[in-house]
């Protein structure tokens, strides 16, 4: 493993403040360019992994909400995953799907499913129970009740669990290197010791993860109105 | 749409692992247009009863027929859009606007936008709502008040010939509830619904049925009367019991001032000679020129006055808080319409229905 020892190669000039390893705001400046590529491969790790996760814990959990017995296994199965170590999940995953963006959101999604699947199936249960009887009672069919009423009632408790997900995916995704898919971790690891790299690096990924979190609670606010009133 | 007739014959209802039935053999039959109460203590099977008709619980044995179909050839849902649903918890969709929840089921059967935006306002000025005040509200924003009337509104939408309404009034205060009674009694005689209507409450019972049905334990019909039959001649002990110790007050209730034959006073203007002739009553009555009570001759106060739209029981009270036995009645414009007197009362009850 060639590993954080390894410096920038071209680390310009011979100023104290570089040579220092120190936070310097000229070298951050003149060198932006290298983040910019890392920073879009996990802005599409992220996202990618968070729309995976969510698609396959969003049906699990319609599936489950109306087969209840499904809820145990589903549950058992998705913490499992979750407590796999990632760069272990990376590591194991390697000889299977070898290095790339495959394996890395293989294990990317892994994670997310548990958070996606309890909030969904939360959201839906939370829907008040008179709701759900004037509803029937008012002559919707069952597939009517789910989307014109359980499923936007379950907006909230949906998006809370997608604002968790998509914070620890920008988090996981600095691993992703491992697994070969780049990002912004791939990057951190460059040079460590550097103040100025890893505090840009990783301050990137903050601004991502605040981003994609302000970004959801937006989307949350703009759908439902009536959470609000 | 035309009211409907509705039919239970020998309904019955076992739940899955019970050997008690929750409804027993009820039949009986409300005629269109009128409002039928299912009245009992908790667990006679009232509500089971009224959730059989729109098949949210599915019948047993026996038969529910609307119009003379049995509801047991329908598709549930189209069924449903049919008949109006009221809850006692309302079960507005928190979500919508009070305009969506209202337009549910129109939307359901595919109405164009424009009719159905006038169907909203339409039903929210019949439950004495202000459509431009309430229509883009949601219900958070609504009193407990207001909230069931958007939920009577809702149930109203596609005019069904048949509402089902379950303690629609029970979650409201004792003001409110009087109130909203009131309106939706007021709003019967308009639009003439045939009504199944849920309560533990007989006082409410009396006053909202036509037909009044006495459930007891083991959902079996105990009586199936109109609210004077079932005070004057209840069928056993039970509904005896249910009725209350005090049915022959409730029997006041039933009936107005305006349906009793009232004493003739005779009538004097102030300085002028009392009349003679033949009267019910010897005490001459002093009346201003538009024929407004002002006092006995004798000199005591005309109180209390009883309006002609009064219930008796409520007349009766004012009377016994005023110490009299007798009491002028007034009509809209104030003047005397007759006299109200103790005995005329007790020879109302008396009296058979």
């Amino acid at each position: 493993m060639i590993l954080a020892q390894v410096q920038i190669h071209n680390r310009a000039g011979d100023e104290s403040c570089v040579a220092d390893n120190g936070l310097c705001p000229d070298w951050i400046w003149d060198n932006f360019d290298r983040y910019v590529d890392p920073f879009w491969d996990h802005v599409y790790l992220t996202v990618v992994a968070v729309a995976i996760g969510f698609a396959i814990s969003f049906a699990l959990a319609l599936v489950a909400y109306r087969r209840r017995w499904l809820i145990g296994p589903i549950v058992n199965v998705t913490a499992i995953l979750y407590t796999v170590p990632s760069v272990a999940a990376f590591f194991l995953l390697l000889p299977v799907t070898g290095r790339g963006n495959t394996t890395a959101l293989i294990a990317l999604v892994s994670y997310t499913l548990l958070i996606l699947f309890r909030n969904t199936l939360a959201g839906l249960d939370n829907v008040p129970e008179e709701a759900k009887d004037a509803g029937r009672g008012m002559g919707l069919t069952s597939r009517q009740l789910l989307w014109r009423v359980e499923l936007p009632l379950a907006v909230p408790e949906i998006v809370a669990g997608l604002r968790v997900a998509a914070t620890t995916t920008v988090g996981l995704a600095t691993l992703a290197f491992f697994a070969g898919a780049g990002g912004l971790g791939e990057q951190i690891f460059a040079d460590i010791n550097f103040k100025s790299n890893v505090v840009t690096a990783g301050g990137l990924c903050v601004l991502l993860a605040v981003a994609l979190d302000i970004g959801l609670l937006l989307v949350q606010r703009a759908v439902t109105p009536w959470s609000r009133a | 749409m035309e009211a409907a007739t509705l039919e239970f014959r020998e309904a019955t209802k076992v739940y899955p692992g019970s050997t008690e039935p929750a409804v027993d053999h009820l039949s009986l039959e409300v005629p269109a247009g009128q409002i039928c109460v299912l009245v009992g203590p908790s667990g006679c099977g009232k509500t089971t009863a009224m959730r059989m008709v729109n098949r949210m619980i599915e019948i047993t044995d026996g038969d529910i027929r609307l119009d003379g179909k049995s509801v047991t050839e329908r598709r549930p849902a189209e069924l449903r859009r049919e008949i109006g649903y009221a809850i006692q918890q309302v079960g507005l969709f928190p979500h919508m606007t009070v305009a969506g929840n209202v337009a549910t089921v129109p939307r359901l059967l595919g109405w164009d936008k424009r009719r159905i935006t006038a169907r909203v306002d339409e039903l929210l000025e019949l439950v004495s709502l202000d459509p431009a005040e309430t229509r883009d509200r949601y219900p958070s924003q609504l009193s407990g008040g207001q909230r069931q009337r958007v939920g009577v509104a809702r149930a109203l939408a596609v005019d069904p010939p048949l509402m089902l309404m379950d303690e629609p009034f029970g979650a409201i205060d004792p003001i409110n509830r009087e109130r909203l009674q009131n309106e939706f009694l007021r709003l019967q005689q308009e639009i003439r619904k045939t009504v199944v209507f849920v309560t533990h409450d007989i006082d409410e019972a009396i006053k909202m049925g036509d037909r009044i049905a006495v459930m007891q334990k083991g959902g079996r019909l105990a009586q199936y009367a109109t609210p004077a039959e079932l005070l004057s001649n209840p069928a056993n002990a039970f509904v005896e019991d249910f009725v209350g110790a005090d049915r022959g007050l409730k029997r006041l209730s039933l009936e107005r001032v305006r349906d009793v034959d009232l004493w003739r006073a005779p009538l004097v203007r102030d300085g002028e000679e009392p009349p003679t002739g033949e009267f019910d009553l010897d005490y001459p009555l002093v009346v201003d020129e538009a024929g407004r009570p002002v006092r006995w001759l004798s000199g005591s106060r005309a109180e209390p006055l009883i309006e002609l739209d009064d219930v008796l029981r409520d007349a009766l009270s004012e009377m016994l808080e005023q110490e009299t036995q007798y009491a002028p009645v007034v009509d809209k414009q104030g003047a005397v319409a007759g006299v109200l007197s103790i005995e005329i009362i007790g020879a109302t009850l008396a009296q058979e229905p």
